[in-house]
């Protein structure tokens, strides 16, 4: 059999499903390329081995005995760390965290063990997914697979970067305003942000819980479904959680591969394009609007003015939420304590001293940012009036959405710049998640697939958003285009990325 | 819009227990003063007639049935704690002594 590490996760649970390859040898396969590319690239703080091995035998043994399984038993997974797991490390990144076992799991970690997903390990991110790099991490930088001086993105690099570098077939990711879609968009991978409540949020270490959503991080459309449909759908410990079936989402991508787009209308955000898109991103967004064309689809104009506004409200409402959610990482029940280092040792001080040690610069920032916008004098101007903005998005979309049944742009408006570039620099930090935030915002859907290379070599994003639990038409549309692309380019994207590998 | 101070993030941060060193304070109020500037733009056209937003996606409120759960494992709880004694967390004194 070819390498294991290059089959996407439904080839993989084909294979598996046969017997022609048993989950031990896949778990085991993919162990191995971590340790050979893993200094390199750093996706993973913390490996689960002997745990994943162990599930990967308990699969293959059900399997032998002739138990129904499902489909994507033995497929390993790796898992953001800011989800919460039982038995393994959960830092979301933080000092404040370090060494911290949970004493529960998430339920998607829940739904992953009770399908016989082997969990690979947990990744690296931004502190609390504060950032759109993953440099505010505080173990160290994750490095994008097709240039290691360069960032994957963020806040979830860590699991782009592993699934981007065949260290794993899936992942989990978080999007809070963009960090499962930028960071798929730079590093040439696919990952979608589920309708708000559409996958259950217990056992996610809260950034903005209105924002907040986790979903599946993969190589292809179909993987994404697949992972979808078996982390979502309703959870009675999310009270935000969706109490509706999920609509079927493997149908919708294996319909969207037939590549017949007839009849379907998708609308071009005129506001995500132009001043501030590089040409090179601007060009494969051209060029795949142009296949979808040749699928049927009707390609329509559409405008969204107040996105322009999407930014400041949301780095208003995010630091908000996310002042009051870190507010009990305080020294007294879990994680760091710090003492101060003269003066009376109270529950107050000990407080200040713990979280002056334990959080990073931009966790200081966003908090300090959020506690000043909801306090007294400030509340109306700032916080308040970012939850009218948030109306007038909400409202953009309904318009843009009774005319057109999807709607694109690109996911970022560049390819990945480089480590430390944007570091010092939080306001240009921001702005790559210009194209992203808006679906937060309102609580619709969004897919992030590759586009192609730009001029600089490395890969775009394509971003499809739909309305709110109408998830099934990402997978439609995005399962088209990535088949019309891969027949462009007799294969996939990831092909192309340069081999981590010496000697290989 | 008023622009943050250094003194006034002094202030917010003590709201926040945070610690900040000095140079720290000096970073974040030049960083600070930026990105309100940059986001106060939202005040443009949050006019009175526009309803806020809280949530995403009309919820009214979830109830589960009146019923007694058991909670987690104590000794679970307690082996992340930074100090527990006799089943309970162990903290620091509440208010400090004259």
């Amino acid at each position: 059999m070819a390498d294991v590490t290059r089959l996407s996760a439904a080839e993989l649970a084909d294979a598996l499903g046969a017997r022609e390859l048993s989950s031990v040898e896949a778990t085991q396969a993919h162990l191995d390329r971590m340790a050979a590319v893993e200094p390199a690239v750093h996706a993973f703080l913390h490996v689960n081995a002997e745990d994943a091995l162990a599930t990967a035998r308990g699969v293959d043994a059900r399997r032998a005995a002739g138990e129904q399984v499902h489909r994507l038993a033995g497929v390993p997974i790796a898992v953001k760390d800011v989800v919460v797991t039982k038995d393994m490390p959960t830092t979301a990144g933080s000092r404040i965290l370090e060494g911290w076992i949970p004493p529960y799991d998430a339920t998607l970690v829940t739904r992953l063990r009770q399908a016989g997903l082997p969990i690979l390990g947990k990744t690296n991110m931004d502190e609390f997914a504060m950032g759109s790099s993953t440099e505010h991490s505080a173990y160290g930088n994750t490095h994008n697979p097709w240039d290691l001086d360069r960032i994957p993105g963020g806040s979830g690099g860590g699991s782009a970067a592993a699934v981007a570098a065949f260290e794993a077939p899936l992942a989990i990711g978080t999007d809070t305003g963009g960090s499962i879609r930028q960071p798929a968009a730079v590093t040439g991978t696919v990952g979608v942000k589920p309708t708000y409540g559409g996958v259950s949020r217990y056992g996610l270490i809260a950034l903005a819980s209105s924002l907040d959503q986790a979903g599946p991080v993969t190589r292809t459309v179909l993987d994404s479904a697949l992972l979808h449909e078996l982390i979502g759908g309703h959870d009675p410990r999310d009270s935000t959680s969706i109490d509706e079936p999920l609509p079927g989402l493997v149908d919708a991508a294996l319909r969207g591969a037939t590549g017949d787009l007839t009849g379907v209308r998708v609308g071009v955000v005129t506001e995500l394009d132009g001043e501030g898109y590089q040409p090179g991103v601007r060009a494969r967004f051209g060029e795949a609007l142009a296949l979808l064309e040749q699928a049927g689809a009707e390609i329509v104009q559409v405008s969204c003015p107040h996105f322009e506004y999407a930014l400041g409200a949301y780095y208003l409402i995010l630091p908000s939420e996310a002042s009051s959610n870190l507010a009990k990482f305080d020294g007294m029940r879990f994680g760091l304590r710090v003492e101060p280092a003269d003066g009376p040792v109270t529950a107050e001080r000990v407080m200040a001293a713990t979280r002056g040690a334990g959080f990073g610069p931009e966790v200081k920032r966003r908090i300090i940012l959020g506690t000043y916008a909801l306090s007294a004098g400030y509340y109306d101007a700032y916080y308040g009036s970012a939850q009218k903005v948030r109306t007038l998005i909400q409202r953009d979309f309904a318009a843009a959405f009774t005319h057109a049944d999807v709607l694109v742009s690109p996911t970022a408006p560049t390819t990945a710049f480089r480590l430390g570039e944007k570091l010092d620099d939080p306001l240009a930090m921001y702005l790559n998640d210009v194209a992203t935030i808006p679906a937060n915002l309102a609580g619709v859907p969004g897919m992030s697939l590759p586009s192609g290379l730009s001029d600089d070599g490395l890969p775009v994003g394509f971003q499809i958003l739909a309305p709110a639990k109408a998830d099934d038409r990402l997978y439609r549309v995005g399962a088209a285009l990535e088949a019309m692309l891969e027949s462009v380019w007799s294969g996939h994207i990831l092909d192309r990325a340069p081999e981590l590998e010496v000697g290989k | 819009m008023s622009t943050l101070s250094r003194d006034e993030v002094a202030r917010v941060a003590a709201l926040a227990r945070i610690d900040l060193t000095p140079d720290e304070l000096d970073r974040l109020a030049g960083e600070l003063d930026v990105i309100v500037e940059s986001v106060a733009r939202v005040s443009e056209v949050a006019t009175p007639d526009v309803p806020a937003t809280s949530h995403p996606l009309p919820l009214t409120n979830v109830f589960r049935a009146d019923v007694p759960e058991p909670s987690l494992p104590i000794a679970d709880v307690l082996r992340s704690a930074p100090a527990s004694e006799d089943g309970k967390f162990l903290v620091p004194q509440i208010l400090g002594e004259e």
